[in-house]
């Protein structure tokens, strides 16, 4: 770098800045007006910004600003505006009873998207974020369901959960444990486990499978049917077709059998309003198996309209 | 730019002031050109919006019409989706196709005629020059001081350029909305406050842009002009001086200066200069500053003619023909640079692409399908052994109308299917369903099939449409099953 020695170059009349790089100066071309001004005119809007919007920030806090917005009171706002736009729907649900929501589609569809939401936060721990379930939870998107799967058997379900022992209306029923208690022996335990495995399907019959379906008729047909098809009433599981809660192997169903099972799960209706428990009852039901009113089908004077 | 008077003292400024620009009222064939262009392009710019296009009761009847708040995009005959943007990126493509044809033939015609910023400082200027008089009483008025007749001089023309700027803003909303709503709103304060807020800001910069910054837009601003001097050739057409002819250039009459052979025909009357709108000398030759609006043709041509000499000192030529005239030698017709290879390659280029787009939308589909499987769980284990999986199936109807279409299943043996409204028990391979017009229908599909088989097997999911029109489409999927069975 040479010495500063400003001149003015002579083709384009403008002073250079002074210094040179092996003969190459540069020229100081002043910048444009507007683009001056520009430029003070964005100057003086961040100092204008920072006096009336939040800006500076500072030991205990920041400055608030003149005009004293937040974004976590606008957010406020918009929860407050949205609660409100919601409100009629919500109520419009609440005095719903859950047998009829299938007849106003906007209602179902509102209830099925919040309860999808609900949910994700209440019971995805156990029946997973597809609501495919797991060893000892149900999936809740097929069409075995051991309490009932229409709307009305749902919503009982969410809302007095499943054997809670502090809760009377809750849904409840016991298996023995066979082989735990002594009722039967191994060899029987082993006889029952081939009938079970014949009448689901999974066996061919054999002699220890003959001996087994008249311990069955004596000790499993009370809740599970002469045919192992199950009972809603006590939320026995049908044994005859293909979906396993804990397995339909013959070592898993052998444990079952020697110890039974006791799946618990908590009734809703104690931590969710109504509503939510609607909407959940709604979405559970919309994941394929949901069954129409059975029930009623069979049976016109079943309690439909009993707990609205 | 060379001005030697401001050398002598050079005071380092911060800024270059702007020189103020006075173009003179010129008249002749390239200013009733750019009448004539300002006319078409002013009534199509306000106009459109408001030619109305019967699409039947399920779309709007605005012929040009770019509906944001639903996504669509009407233009006459062709209604575009959002999915169908390659159509609008098609247009773009041949618009800077069609520029660089414009550049490599007749130059910057497109900044000298037809370019927005040109069209609207050409109308402010022109107002100008009506409320403050022609170019040297603009000038004595730019000088004098401040005073009442000034002041009201300069707010009058404000106010008619910022009508003008208003009007400008305010015809823009009006593609993206049912125009005469969209007016009736406005007027009575209805309207959303982002067209306020736009017709706010079009005007402000119109008024901006077209009354004071003007060739400053086209110099600093606009990034086209630099393309230009690079799409630019020797054979393009550009308005040029003919220095061969016109120098040595000398003042005053003919007579005075006189034999004839020691001067050119430049009389140094800076007619050229003075009608120019951005102000610059077109004697020192092309330059970025020059959007070829031709208007010192016209200036020159009629010094031409007043002191008998031939037309043309100033005129459209190519550097090529420059060249040749300079040399004595007889320059083809300035028509013949048109047609080359360079500007043939454009053109087929051009209409290649506009035709291909034209085919495309003249046989595109109007019904679509498209299938997402549920991929939480993929499969669901059936009581009577079966295997069911989920879908989101889409169906898009891009006609104006609802349509009844079925949807099928294709291939999958055994399979059926069913929506959230069905049950497997009715179930068959097919559905049939009316999808609203103009819209797409998400529906809830499930699919149920025999347990055994492949653990992935791909099928499809076509969709026709039950009208006399007809249409189809499918989408190819699978179909999952739990890993081991027993």
């Amino acid at each position: 770098m040479a010495d500063t020695k400003k001149r003015i170059d002579e083709p384009t009349g403008t002073e250079t800045v002074g210094h040179e790089w092996d003969g190459i100066e540069e020229l100081n071309t002043p910048l444009p007006r507007w683009w001056l001004w520009t430029f003070y005119a964005t100057i003086i809007w961040a100092l204008v910004y920072t006096v009336f919007y939040p800006a500076w920030p500072g030991i205990a806090g920041y400055t608030k600003g003149l005009l004293g917005w937040s974004s976590e009171e606008e957010l406020a706002e918009e929860m407050a505006e949205e609660a409100e736009r919601r409100a009629p729907i919500l109520e419009a649900i609440a005095a719903t009873p859950i047998e009829r929501l299938p007849e106003d589609s906007e209602l179902l569809r509102f209830a099925q998207v919040g309860g999808e939401s609900l949910f994700k936060n209440y019971c995805v721990q156990c029946h997973g974020t597809g609501a495919a379930g797991g060893k000892g939870y149900p999936n809740l998107n097929d069409d075995e369901w051991l309490w009932g799967g229409d709307m009305k058997a749902i919503q009982y379900t969410l809302e007095h959960g499943i054997r809670n022992p502090d809760h009377d209306e809750t849904r409840f029923s016991m298996m023995p444990a066979f082989g735990r208690d002594g009722l039967l022996s191994e060899e029987e335990i082993a006889d029952v486990t081939a009938h079970v495995r014949v009448i689901s399907g999974q066996a061919d019959p054999s002699e220890a499978a003959v001996r087994g379906a008249e311990i069955f008729g004596q000790q499993c047909a009370v809740c599970h049917g002469p045919e192992g098809a199950g009972d809603r009433e006590q939320g026995a599981p049908n044994l005859t077709d293909a979906i396993w809660l804990y397995g339909g192997d013959t070592e898993t169903i052998r444990q079952t059998v020697r110890n039974s099972r006791y799946g618990v799960m908590p009734r809703f209706g104690a931590r969710l309003n109504p509503v939510e428990i609607k909407m959940l009852t709604a979405y559970v039901h919309s994941r394929g198996g949901g069954e129409d009113f059975v029930e009623v089908a069979e049976n016109p004077e079943t309690e439909v309209d009993e707990r609205p | 730019m060379s001005a030697p008077d401001i050398l002598e003292d050079p005071p380092l400024q911060l800024y270059e002031k702007r020189k103020s620009v006075f173009p003179q009222k010129i008249d002749g064939t390239f200013r009733r050109l750019k009448w004539a262009i300002m006319a078409v392009t002013l009534t199509i710019y306000y106009v459109t919006p408001w030619i109305r296009w019967d699409r039947g009761p399920y779309a709007p009847d605005q012929a040009v019409l770019v509906d944001l708040a639903n996504r669509r995009f009407f233009m006459f005959g062709i209604e575009i989706w959002p999915h169908e943007f390659y159509y609008v990126v098609g247009l773009l493509v041949m618009a800077g196709i069609g520029l660089f044809l414009v550049t490599s033939a007749v130059g910057r015609a497109w900044c000298g005629y037809a370019c927005p910023q040109t069209v609207w400082t050409d109308l402010f200027q022109h107002i100008e020059r009506w409320v403050d008089g022609d170019r040297n009483a603009q000038i004595r008025l730019q000088k004098a001081p401040w005073g009442p007749a000034k002041i009201a001089r300069r707010l009058f023309k404000w106010s008619i350029w910022l009508v003008i700027a208003m009007a400008t803003g305010g015809a823009w909303i009006f593609y993206f909305a049912d125009a005469p709503t969209l007016a009736r709103d406005f007027v009575t304060g209805e309207a959303a406050p982002v067209a306020y807020g736009t017709v706010f800001v079009l005007t402000m910069t119109t008024f901006v842009l077209g009354g004071f910054m003007r060739e400053q837009v086209c110099i600093y601003m606009c990034p086209w002009p630099r393309i230009q001097s690079a799409m630019l050739d020797e054979k393009s057409l550009i308005v040029t001086y003919k220095d061969w002819r016109g120098e040595p250039r000398a003042k005053g009459l003919k007579k005075q200066r006189g034999p004839d052979e020691l001067w050119g025909d430049c009389i140094d009357c800076l007619q050229c200069v003075s009608v120019c709108p951005t102000g610059i000398d077109i004697r020192e030759g092309p330059q970025i500053g020059c959007i070829t609006c031709a208007l010192c043709i016209d200036a020159c041509d009629r010094v031409m003619d007043k002191i008998d000499r031939p037309r043309g000192l100033i005129d459209y030529t190519t550097l090529e023909q420059q060249q040749l005239e300079e040399q004595g030698k007889e320059a083809p017709p300035a028509w013949r640079y048109l047609v080359r290879p360079r500007t043939l390659i454009y053109l087929t280029l051009w209409a290649a692409i506009g035709l291909a787009m034209l085919f495309a939308v003249g046989t595109r589909s109007r019904i679509d399908i498209g299938a997402l499987q549920d991929r939480n769980p993929p499969y669901v284990q059936l009581a009577d052994g079966a295997v069911r999986n989920g879908y989101t199936v889409k169906l898009r109807n891009m006609q104006a109308r609802p349509r009844e279409m079925r949807v099928s299943l294709v291939g999958l043996e055994g399979g059926v299917l069913w929506t959230s409204e069905g049950s497997r028990e009715l179930a068959d391979r097919d559905v049939v369903t009316t999808v609203p017009a103009d819209s797409v229908q998400a529906l809830r599909v499930f699919v149920a099939a025999p347990g055994e088989g492949a653990e992935r097997e791909a099928f499809g999911l076509a969709v026709e449409a039950l009208d006399d029109e007809g249409g189809a489409d499918s989408d190819e999927i699978y179909f999952d099953r739990p890993e081991t069975r027993r």
